[in-house]
């Protein structure tokens, strides 16, 4: 029965993460439901990309209260995962903070100072975080798309975040030998005379109490992270290493509408050739993206790296002025959807089955789409990288050329420009009256 | 003016150093015609050798691309592919840039390779090469604001080189809240300018236009045909055509010059 502790934290370890893991495969298949796209060039700058963005945060700080506040948390979050490290070999062997014998007092002191105070730090940008998502009336945090569940995603990591960074702080002032030790205590030594007065026995109750519920914590919020909008803290890495490196103003030009526009005006081609064979079982390819499988990975990659911080929608112009566009919305719009085809493929032994929904319409409707002036200000914005406008471009494609749906002006628009070349309908005759007017 | 085409040039076995790709808007519109004379009289007083396609010209298919027709888009560019090619062009300058951006990033691709430049850039370039000088001081003083196109800035990241001319004219350079890469668009882009807006609480311009107006400028410049449609209906929509002018860059370089 001694090592009772020991299997239980053992159980408790494994089980955590074999779900996380598993969720994760998840996660891997259904991002690898897009469409292929190649995102493996310019090594150098990827990495570059990754290291500055990702690590380094350097477009978080282009907003620098929330940006500061975000490197607190980001930070402290890293660093006091050390001592996680520490947590699960006391757990597993059952010894008690076995780093102090190795690293001696001085240093194990200034580890677990410092762990203390950046505990402290982030606990304090937490508040404020939740105040400013529930009381300061910051119009991004309260826009329809956040109502519900996003909200309470939201308050959740929050809360997750104040009650681990206190068990923490607690599980310090209550171990009575630290304490005395009197080092790596900045903060604790402060809530340790909370529990004056305590017997022995309650102070170590209290502090076991405090250590496993922290480590367990730790491993229900890392499952946690799968169901919330919070994987950014892992995804935002590889998000930010396979974004666009091309000019943003740049667009896909699609491939198969090349080879077709390429026959289309060759002179050789012969209109009455008979098709190659095999061609008719074909199926021809679909233009743009009516449902998630229509997107590519790195589409899909983004959806699940939307931590729905809503700066891409507080800069989008059509927001803005009140039409219904929400870049932020397109992203949590695509990632529920995947994860329903995901459910469907699981229900359905691994092969989707028909269920009479998509992402155009269901999800998102074709006013949001038109109402996009492909500014690119939601990609400029975005801390890692997202791409809202790729998939408002695709969705308009399936739009006009699946559907012939455009909006009737742009119809006219587009039929002077077949007619005649130019956007109205002038005669392309008159193109250089200009030259001679005045 | 003398504004040569390819043709001509061709049949006279000339081959220019620059195309200046006039777009729909610099050929059609009233107000963007007026900017696409002014950037000629620039060419001329620089003795650029220049030529345009005229008649040979058309759609370069953006608004197609950007309203999510890419098979008219691709039809656009590969006609005028053939055309640009079969002239042998190299270097290409435009007043537009969404015209700008679709030679530059979405042609290479389909078989157009060419040095594209928007005309703040080559006038940049002209500058310093020695054979265009900015020294009259008709604008001196004047308060003027700048706005960032998309397809210009955020598309292409050329925030630089329109400041760079409007400060050579000496007059007091302030910026909007939102410029350069937080710039926010007039409206006309993603071929909104050829649609109403969807429903709303306000016009895309007139938010715009209010960044504007808070620099209280005098001069309101812009490099683009479309950018400048927008924030001049925004100036009227605000009653504000007698104290604000919108002017694109190549005007006031013009006027600056006496051109």
């Amino acid at each position: 029965m001694q090592y009772l502790p020991n299997i239980l934290f053992a159980i408790a370890l494994i089980a955590g993460i074999s779900f996380f893991v598993m969720n994760i495969r998840k996660l891997y298949r259904n991002i690898n439901l897009g469409k292929k796209i190649d995102r493996t060039d310019n090594q150098p700058e990827r990495w570059k990309n990754m290291i500055k963005i990702a690590l380094g945060q350097s477009k978080m700080v282009k907003r620098p209260f929330s940006g500061f506040l975000h490197i607190v948390v980001y930070v402290g979050f890293i660093i006091i995962n050390i001592e996680v490290l520490e947590i699960i070999i006391d757990g597993l062997f059952g010894t008690h903070r076995i780093f102090l014998g190795f690293l001696g007092d001085a240093f194990y002191g200034f580890l677990i100072g410092t762990f203390e105070i950046l505990a402290f730090l982030v606990f304090v940008a937490v508040i404020i975080f939740w105040t400013r998502r529930n009381v300061a009336n910051i119009k991004r945090f309260l826009s329809s798309e956040m109502k519900g569940w996003p909200k309470a995603d939201g308050n959740m990591i929050l809360y997750f975040e104040m009650v681990l960074m206190t068990l923490f702080i607690v599980m310090n002032a209550t171990d009575t030998s630290f304490q005395q030790a009197g080092i790596g205590n900045p903060i604790s030594q402060f809530v340790a005379p909370l529990f004056d007065g305590f017997t022995a026995e309650t102070l170590h109750l209290i502090e076991r109490a405090a250590w496993w519920i922290h480590i367990l914590g730790i491993l229900v919020f890392l499952n946690y992270l799968y169901y919330s909008k919070h994987l950014h803290i892992l995804l935002a890495f590889p998000n930010t290493f396979f974004a666009n490196l091309n000019p943003k103003g740049q667009f896909t030009n699609l491939e198969y509408v090349t080879n077709e526009v390429k026959l289309m005006m060759d002179p050789d081609a012969d209109p009455y050739a008979a098709p190659v064979e095999g061609a008719e079982e074909e199926v021809p390819e679909k233009f743009g993206a009516s449902d998630v499988l229509d997107l590519n990975k790195v589409q899909l990659l983004n959806a699940y790296t939307c931590t729905e911080c809503g700066r891409c929608t507080s800069s989008c112009p059509a927001n803005l002025t009140g039409k219904k566009l929400s870049p932020r919305k397109i992203m949590m719009d695509t990632r529920d959807r995947l994860e329903e085809v995901g459910r469907n493929i699981d229900a359905n032994g691994g092969a989707f089955k028909e269920d009479g929904k998509q992402l155009l319409n269901d999800y998102i409707t074709p006013e949001e789409l038109w109402a996009c002036t492909s500014c690119n200000a939601c990609v400029e914005e975005c801390p890692v990288n997202i791409d809202p406008l790729s998939i408002i471009m695709d969705m308009r494609r399936y739009l006009v050329m699946e559907e012939s749906a455009a909006p009737q002006e742009l119809n006219s628009m587009m039929t002077n420009i077949e007619n005649n070349g130019a956007p109205w309908p002038y005669n392309q005759q008159d193109r250089l009256n200009w030259a001679n007017e005045e | 003016m003398n504004v040569p085409t390819m043709a001509d040039m061709m049949a006279q076995g000339k081959q220019p150093e620059v195309l200046f790709w006039v777009g729909a808007a610099g050929s059609y519109d009233d107000r963007a015609k007026k900017i696409s004379r002014a950037f000629v009289k620039i060419l001329h007083k620089a003795n650029v050798d220049f030529a345009v396609l005229g008649t040979e010209e058309s759609s370069t298919g953006d608004a197609a691309k950007r309203a999510g027709n890419e098979f008219l888009f691709q039809m656009q560019a590969m006609m005028n592919i053939e055309v640009l090619n079969g002239y042998e062009v190299k270097k290409i300058v435009t007043c537009d840039p969404h015209s700008f951006n679709t030679l530059k990033n979405e042609y290479p691709n389909l078989g157009g390779k060419y040095e594209v430049l928007h005309h703040t850039q080559f006038i940049q370039n002209l500058i310093s090469e020695g054979r265009l000088n900015i020294n009259d001081t008709t604008l001196q003083g004047k308060k003027v604001t700048f706005h960032d196109p998309c397809y210009l800035g955020r598309a292409n990241e050329v925030y630089e080189s329109p400041r760079d001319l409007i400060r050579r004219l000496g007059v007091n350079l302030t910026e909007m809240k939102r410029n350069k890469s937080t710039a926010l668009c007039c409206g006309a882009g993603g071929a909104q300018m050829f649609k109403d807006a969807e429903k709303g609480d306000k016009e895309i311009n007139i938010l715009r236009t209010e960044d504007a107006l808070e620099t209280k400028p005098d001069i309101i410049a812009t490099g683009c045909p479309y950018c400048n449609t927008m924030m001049t209906d925004g100036i009227k929509f605000k009653e504000k055509e007698a104290e604000v002018v919108v002017k694109d860059i190549a005007e006031l370089i013009a006027e600056a010059n006496n051109l």
